[in-house]
This record gives structure tokens, C-alpha cells and sequence, in this order.
């Protein structure tokens, strides 16, 4: 639903926002790193905005921090709707390493509607543009949960016992 | 003075050409030895938990869902690709791929589960696997005291009844391989 709406409504152009709430950093240096003109995400009409009132999109990257929380909730209502969220490395999307620390909220999912998740970390700066791409249409998603399950029955356990009952006859019914 | 400062600019811009990557639609080779989503083998693994225990973030989950099924659940969502589980692991069931394109708008995308059938030990009750490498089994085959008599029917031990086929069978068992090695 989120692509067919961000295809019609702002299929020209995105806005970005960058919120840091808490990262090491290492999530940004991949973020500016997607506007170097190696990775120019310039090409889709993305542009970093200092306000988040020109905003379309606000790229959230540290897992969220107690004292970050409010101003998150502020950044995010200031935006225009309609909005979208990228949770961006591991401590957004899941909280990292410290999703049940004291002073942690546990990820952005607690915050602010996160749509779209790009796990790593840091994630690369092609993972950042894979889910920018996500976002706008251009290419399929890429993963699904997994299950898997050890089909073998433990044949051999069951023969063995079977095996042995066969063995070790203690009683047997007599034919009259 | 100004002109001939843009001109020299251009000259310099027109020496490299087009160095922009057309990622989407064009892929990049990943770097040798990088770490992208980790992997289990269902057939390698035997259910041992070293990568729970060594997990910084404690993606991983071990449940026994009872006495003869092991869960193991991962989440994606807050590993850090640091390769610990796959360095532990003692039968390499784990392997770092090169995915790296894990965006997507569900959470529920980033997760493996994998079920395990194990086998009881009569000591503490507790999972473990059934092979012939395991430790316990293989003290069996020498002639170590044993438990339970009917969990383990086939002793190794000279009796009246001694099936030299059926030791050779379950002695030589080996797991089915996965296809294509």
C-alpha cells in the first residue's frame, strides 16, 4: 500500500531528513555517503534537507535514547503529511545491541510508525539506496522468513527400540 | 583569472568521465570476505547453542518445544553481521553469505526458524543430539556403563544375541547430505 501511495504522491522527488537519535555514527557516514557522487542518490531527485518541514522522508538512524525521545516525536510531527520512515541500521530497526538497555526506548518501532527497515552494521551505502529503490517502486523485495525444518524422522532410534522388542520376548502368549 | 580557474575545473571533471555506480540497476561485486545475512544448514547443525551463548545482540532464541523438538529462532532485525555465530560453530552449519539487500517493510521478513529433532538424555533430561561422533555416543561404543537399556537397544556389547549386520548399520549411519555437495 505504502508503494502504490509513494509512487502517486511524491514519485518525482523525495526529501530527506536525517535524525539522529543516538547512533555511533557509522549509520550517517553511510548516509552521506549515498550522496557522494559514487552512490549519487541525487539521480531519483533525493536531496538532504536541514529542516524537517521540507521533509518528505525521515531517515532515523541510533537506536532511540531517552533523552532523544521527545525530540523524535517533535521531528516527526513537524513533517508534512503524508510521511514516510526508514529506520536505518540495526539500532533502528531492532535496537541493536543494547535493545533492553535502561536508558534505550528498543529501536524506533516503540516511537514513530517506521515503514521501511534496512538492517546492517552499517548497513552499505547500496543497501540504503536498495530500500530508497523499495520505497519508489524500482525493484522487488528481496527477503522472506525463513523456516526450516530437519525433515528426518529419527528412523533409526525407532528401529533400534523395535529391534529389541523383538529380542527380548519375555512373555509370549501360548497357542492353545 | 576566474574563467580560466572554471576552465582548469572542467579539464580536471573531464579526466575521470562518469564515475556515478547505476546501482539499482546495475550491481557492484561485493568485497571479499564480507558479511552479509548469516545462514543455517538445518542438516549440519546439531543443536548445540554455542551461537546463542556467543551472540552480543541475543538474536538468537533456543527453545525446546519438547523433549524431542528444538526450536531455534534468529532476528535479523538487530544483529549486528559480526560472524561470532559462524566463527563458534562447531560443525560450520552457520555461513555468512554476501546478502546485503535486506530492506523491507516488515519486520517479520528478517527472521529463520529452524526446527531440530534431538534426542533425551537419561541423566538430566535434557536435548542432545543423537549421532555416533557425539562424545557420549562414541563411550558407548567402548563399553561405558548406559542408562537406559531400552532408549539404546542396540548395545554394543557381546551378548547371545548380537546382530553384527545391525551394529555395522547404525555404526556406519550417516546423516543425509545436502544436495549439490
Amino acid at each position: 500500500m505504502f508503494t502504490n501511495l509513494s509512487k502517486k504522491i511524491f514519485g518525482k522527488s523525495l526529501w530527506l531528513y536525517h535524525c539522529n537519535t543516538g547512533a555511533c555514527n557509522g549509520c550517517d557516514i553511510e548516509i552521506l555517503n549515498v550522496l557522494t557522487p559514487y552512490y549519487d542518490v541525487e539521480r531519483f531527485g533525493m536531496k538532504l534537507v536541514a529542516s524537517p518541514r521540507h521533509a518528505d522522508v525521515m531517515l532515523l538512524s541510533g537506536a532511540v535514547t531517552r533523552p532523544t525521545l521527545p525530540l523524535v516525536k517533535k521531528a516527526y510531527d513537524a513533517l508534512p503529511n503524508p510521511k514516510l520512515v526508514f529506520g536505518i541500521g540495526s539500532c533502528a530497526t531492532g535496537g541493536g545491541c543494547w535493545f533492553d538497555s535502561y536508558n534505550v526506548t528498543g529501536g524506533a518501532t516503540g516511537v514513530v510508525p517506521v515503514n521501511y527497515y534496512i538492517p546492517g552494521c552499517p548497513p552499505r551505502p547500496e543497501a540504503i539506496i536498495y530500500g530508497v529503490a523499495l520505497a519508489l517502486g524500482l525493484v522487488e523485495k528481496n527477503v522472506a522468513p525463513i523456516e526450516l525444518k530437519q525433515m528426518e524422522f529419527p528412523i533409526d532410534a525407532y528401529e533400534r527400540n523395535k529391534a529389541w522388542e523383538e529380542r527380548n520376548v519375555i512373555y509370549k502368549m501360548l497357542d492353545n | 583569472m576566474w574563467l580560466t580557474s572554471k576552465i582548469k575545473q572542467v579539464l580536471m571533471v573531464m579526466k575521470p568521465g562518469v564515475v556515478t555506480l547505476n546501482y539499482p540497476f546495475e550491481k557492484r561485486p561485493v568485497p571479499e570476505n564480507f558479511r552479509g545475512m548469516p545462514y543455517w544448514d538445518h542438516e549440519k547443525c546439531i543443536g548445540c547453542g554455542g551461537c546463542a551463548n556467543h551472540c552480543p545482540a541475543r538474536t538468537i532464541l533456543v527453545r525446546d518445544l519438547c523433549q524431542e523438538i528444538r526450536l531455534m529462532v534468529y532476528d535479523a532485525s538487530r544483529c549486528t553481521y559480526c560472524g561470532r555465530c559462524a566463527d563458534v560453530c562447531p560443525e560450520k552449519a552457520i555461513t555468512m553469505t554476501k546478502q546485503f539487500e535486506t530492506a523491507t517493510g516488515d519486520k517479520q521478513d528478517l527472521t529463520e526458524s529452524m526446527e531440530l529433532f534431538m534426542l533425551t538424555c537419561q541423566r538430566c533430561g535434557r536435548c542432545y543430539d543423537m549421532e555416533n561422533k557425539n562424545m557420549i555416543d562414541r563411550m558407548d561404543l567402548l563399553g561405558f556403563r548406559y542408562d537406559n537399556i531400552e532408549a539404546r537397544s542396540l548395545i554394543r556389547k557381546t551378548t547371545d544375541h548380537f546382530n553384527v549386520e545391525m551394529l555395522k548399520k547404525t555404526a556406519d549411519y550417516k546423516r543425509p547430505e545436502k544436495l549439490g555437495e
